[in-house]
């Protein structure tokens, strides 16, 4: 591929993605009042993205393979013990990122 | 992209025009193979139809951020979505000036960190093995503070519930499009008896 064909490719990937990004705002404006049905959505979709988001940040864990998720799982339920007790994001986040570091650098 | 063997100023281009984490990984693959714009375009619809979930959360949240609102929307990634939806924004504080500044920093730690792996990726010596797990403990975290605060569960647990069948049945590849739309059917039709109970 020569350089502008290139360019081409990622000025059509940046198109892609921004119109998955502007295009509810475009279908929605602000200054019309917004379908009560997308405002139910609105509301309610967060809980169920936030699911779709773990799921998809785990998507490339084998349950069969290499260490079987342990990791993963350990470090999840630390995470969710410690949110439940304490409430703090960054503390939750910082321990579930070096319990996991430390698991599979050292023990799987 | 190092490995790939590009030269240093891909990733900064990608970086800053792209900002979206796993589809610059797939960009940089696509530019290895044919020309194929079509192909592209298509990709990046399909990578990121999650930003479609974004923006009808966000619908609210970035009205009235005026001039902002462009740059809010064009840096709607992950994490920018992940903490603008989540941030208690005490009163006293702009919000509109908040939320710019969480996506124009976020914006800059990704092109400073694209910026240094493409020109000393070569170097890093020490052991980053289990850092992407950060993206995990986030939406985990955001998930159990949504969890902690909602009356009702339904939306949460549709949502993981859904999306794990999906990635069992069709695979890590492919499953977050019929996940997507799986999750729009079930949260239209329990509906009806989420609000018929609001109004009691």
């Amino acid at each position: 591929m020569s350089l502008t064909q290139q360019f081409i490719m990622i000025g059509f990937v940046v198109l892609g993605t921004m119109l998955t990004r502007f295009l509810p705002f475009l279908l929605f404006p602000a200054d019309k009042s917004t379908p009560k049905y997308i405002q139910y959505l609105g509301n309610i979709l967060p809980s169920a993205v936030f699911g779709l988001l773990i799921v998809y940040s785990l998507k490339d864990v084998g349950i069969t393979t290499g260490s079987h998720g342990i990791p993963e799982v350990i470090s999840i339920i630390l995470v969710i013990l410690l949110h439940c007790w304490k409430r703090r994001m960054l503390l939750s986040i910082a321990s579930g990122i070096i319990c996991y570091m430390l698991l599979v650098q050292f023990i799987f | 992209m190092n490995a790939l063997g590009f030269s240093f100023w891909y990733p900064m281009v990608m970086s800053l025009t792209i900002f979206a984490g796993s589809m610059e990984f797939v960009a940089a693959n696509m530019l290895l193979g044919s020309f194929n714009p079509f192909q592209a375009f298509t990709m990046a619809l399909m990578i990121n139809a999650r930003h479609l979930f974004y923006g009808i959360s966000m619908l609210d949240k970035y009205k009235g951020t005026g001039w902002k609102k462009f740059y809010l929307i064009f840096g709607m990634c992950d994490e920018s979505f992940s903490i603008n939806y989540s941030a208690d924004i005490p009163k006293d504080v702009d919000k509109g000036w908040f939320m710019f500044f969480v996506t124009a920093l976020n914006h800059v730690y990704w092109f400073t960190g694209a910026a240094m792996g493409g020109l000393f990726g070569s170097l890093l010596s020490f052991n980053t093995e289990g850092l992407e797990f950060v993206m995990t403990a986030m939406f985990v975290v955001i998930f159990m503070d949504g969890w902690l605060k909602e009356e009702k569960h339904i939306s949460s647990i549709l949502g993981l519930g859904i999306s794990a069948l999906c990635l069992i049945v069709f695979g890590a590849e492919n499953f977050i499009i019929p996940a997507m739309a799986a999750i729009i059917v079930m949260l239209t039709l329990v509906r009806k008896p989420i609000e018929r109970v609001r109004e009691k």
